[in-house]
């Protein structure tokens, strides 16, 4: 149970934060939205969902239909988690709402990587609250087959409100792959997510959204991370398909020694997108290291890049790279590498450019026989491809599909 | 009479508006190899990446043809499903597009993968397939991997741009066996299919690949023709001025 005066002291907060304009990012206007929706049945069997939903699903590397490759399944719709098991008895994965009620220790959690007056979208969530996902690697587990994640949108101009808590106990190793996705409708929606990641000692996390939203959805997802000593945490971010305006900028903070984040970010946006992608690390932890690389293409968009590492303790080591390729239209890419050092004996460095593809790598492939296209999309998906480490391989391949399924969109 | 692969006729040709090459006339026959000498900034790679349909080069005068068709305006691409390939002095570097993703790339389909996994190791590849093409490759390996690709392509006409510059002792008796692999020079001069032109400042690569006609290019222009191995000895006597004397 929600100890009463803590949720008191949480909700008197987002009140005060209700109006809070975010930092970056246009400003929604939440009250479009609803933000109700009804209470949907609990689904056994995952084949009754409609198709069109599991097509949707699909794209974003969540199998309802085979599911034997993942070592659990929770899905939200709306505001109802209409499924949720795990094969593992070490990994715990429930409904935040069940989670909250067994655990009373979750208050410690809780609103603690993410602050709930950080603006207006946090205090939303803690003010109207759906549901979301709470996953857990008990002590020195570790998943066999990533578990799988899916928040879809179903209900027509819902603002739909998820708080995700995922935590790696000591040791322990846990991949998931997220889908979040909406009903291919015309209608508006509004996406607010926020997601708290614990890495405990020597725990390990590698955290893969797959984002397939429609023109008229907007996203405002909320992330912090807190990894401790020899912690690990693996982020990879894709989204090749039409959003109306998506704007997050998670925040790791590397608390322990010896730490390893990577964001890595395979971005796409058409026209009509409107992205303001970020990623943030603070290295308190020393010997931590930390990389982030995005990679971002228009083909008529509007793509800010962002990132930021900040060191402040010795050994630390920071790479940034932010890459953007404005492949046709009247979209731009404004990449912004930030870089903060605070005492000696840190390493930060960054990489960024941003322009269209040379005309000479075009034609060196044009020279062994691929026609233009054929050689424009080769560079393209080499642009793309981000070697993620560290990940099992059908999260891999599952980021190639994704990438490669929606190639032939942008040419 | 062994039939033309490639016939240069009154070529002229400039580059961002500056005219690099005039007048050039040169004829390869099928199965033969010819070779091409010339100082610094004379016009060689301009001459292959002419012939090979890089548009920077713009044709101002004269025709190209290969193997009896006029591919002069012919773009690129289409060029070289033509049968023409060409290595590159200096190839760019493509991030995140693999060695090994070039080299099936150039097969389109042609050679099984065992086929392409022998070209990579008798190429001696097999370290670099995984790295991103030309990225921080030394220059012999930037040599052995545009070998490689021309392997997988199996162009009927092959251009090569200073193909032993920057290769060691070594390595140079590789590139020559890749060389002659490419090249057929295995088969009888009448069963080759292949013919290529090659650019060489040392003439090292005549030690391992024996070439019919050699020319001297000079200020834009061929200034003489004839046995590669003479006009190699005449310019290491006595410079490339030396070859405008001689009667071609
Ligand atoms: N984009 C360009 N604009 C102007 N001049 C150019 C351009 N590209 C090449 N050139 C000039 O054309 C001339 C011929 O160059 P080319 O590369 O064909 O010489 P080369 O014979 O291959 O020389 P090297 O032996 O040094 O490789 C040179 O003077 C060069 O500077
Ligand atoms: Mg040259």
């Amino acid at each position: 149970m929600r100890d009463v005066n803590t949720e008191k002291v949480l909700k008197e907060k987002a009140r005060t934060a209700a109006n809070k304009q975010a930092r970056f990012g246009e400003d929604i206007n939440l009250d479009k939205y609803e933000h109700v929706a009804e209470a949907l049945p609990y689904k056994e069997d995952l084949a009754t969902i409609p198709a069109e939903a599991k097509a949707q699903m699909l794209q974003t590397g969540v199998t309802v239909d085979d599911a034997s490759k993942r070592s659990g399944t929770i899905i939200q719709m709306d505001h109802s988690v209409i499924h949720s098991v795990t094969k593992q008895s070490d990994i715990e994965i429930m409904s935040t709402i069940k989670a909250l009620e067994k655990y009373d220790w979750l208050h410690d959690y809780y609103w603690k990587a993410v602050s709930v007056d950080a603006d207006k979208y946090t205090a939303h969530v803690e003010l109207n609250p759906g549901n979301g996902y709470f996953i857990r690697a008990l002590p020195g587990s570790k998943t066999t087959f990533p578990v799988q994640a899916c928040l879809y949108i179903g209900k027509k101009n819902l603002a739909q409100s998820v708080h995700n808590i995922i935590i790696a106990e000591e040791g322990s190793e846990l991949h998931i792959i997220t889908g979040c996705t909406a009903s291919p409708s015309e209608e508006d929606a509004m996406h607010l997510g926020i997601s708290e990641f614990y890495i405990k000692k020597g725990a390990k996390i590698s955290f893969t959204m797959i984002h397939n939203w429609s023109p008229h959805v907007a996203v405002r997802p909320r992330t912090g991370v807190v990894i401790e000593d020899n912690g690990v945490y693996l982020s990879n971010y894709v989204i090749m398909k039409p959003v109306k305006s998506l704007q997050t900028n998670p925040i790791a903070r590397c608390v322990g020694k010896n730490t390893v984040s990577r964001f890595n970010s395979v971005v796409v946006a058409p026209p009509g997108s409107s992205l303001d992608l970020g990623s943030q690390v603070i290295l308190d932890g020393a010997g931590s290291r930390t990389e982030i690389i995005s990679r971002t293409i228009t083909t008529g968009g509007n793509i800010i890049a962002r990132g930021y590492i900040e060191g402040n303790a010795i050994d630390v080591k920071g790479h940034l790279e932010c890459r953007g390729l404005i492949l046709k239209g009247e979209g731009s890419i404004h990449a912004i590498p930030e870089l903060r050092g605070n005492l000696a004996g840190i390493d930060l460095s960054h990489e960024a450019a941003v322009g269209k593809i040379a005309e000479e790598e075009v034609e060196y492939l044009m020279m062994r026989g691929l026609t233009r296209d054929e050689a424009t999309a080769t560079i393209v998906r080499g642009f793309l491809r981000v070697d993620i480490e560290g990940l099992p391989p059908e999260l891999s391949q599952q980021i190639r599909d994704t990438i490669e399924s929606a190639e032939k969109d942008m040419m | 009479m062994s039939e033309p692969i490639l016939e240069i006729k009154d070529l002229a040709v400039t580059v961002d508006e500056r005219p690099i090459l005039h007048n050039v006339n040169l004829t390869v026959n099928k199965g033969e190899t010819h070779v091409l000498f010339g100082p610094n900034g004379s016009g060689k790679t301009t001459l292959l990446m002419t012939i090979m349909g890089a548009p920077k080069y713009v044709i101002t005068g004269g025709k190209i043809i290969f193997k009896g068709q006029d591919i002069t305006y012919m773009p690129i691409d289409v060029r070289a499903r033509l049968g023409i390939g060409m290595s590159m002095q200096r190839p760019p570097v493509v991030r995140g597009v693999k060695t090994r993703d070039m080299i099936t790339a150039c097969a389109r389909g042609r050679e099984s993968d065992a086929e392409l996994e022998e070209i990579v190791k008798s190429s001696n590849l097999s370290e670099l397939v995984e790295r991103d093409i030309n990225y921080g490759f030394s220059g012999g390996e930037i040599k052995r991997s545009e070998l490689a690709q021309l392997l997988a392509q199996q162009p009927d006409l092959v251009l090569l741009d200073e193909p032993e510059s920057g290769v060691d002792l070594v390595n140079i008796s590789l590139i020559g066996h890749l060389i002659n692999k490419l090249l057929q020079k295995r088969q009888h001069i009448r069963e080759r299919e292949r013919s290529g032109l090659i650019i060489t400042h040392t003439g090292h690569i005549l030690e391992y690949v024996d070439a019919r006609t050699g020319y001297v290019l000079l200020g834009g222009a061929i200034i003489c023709e004839g046995d590669p191995h003479e006009i190699l000895k005449t310019i290491v006597k006595k410079g490339y001025e030396e070859c405008r004397k001689c009667v071609m």
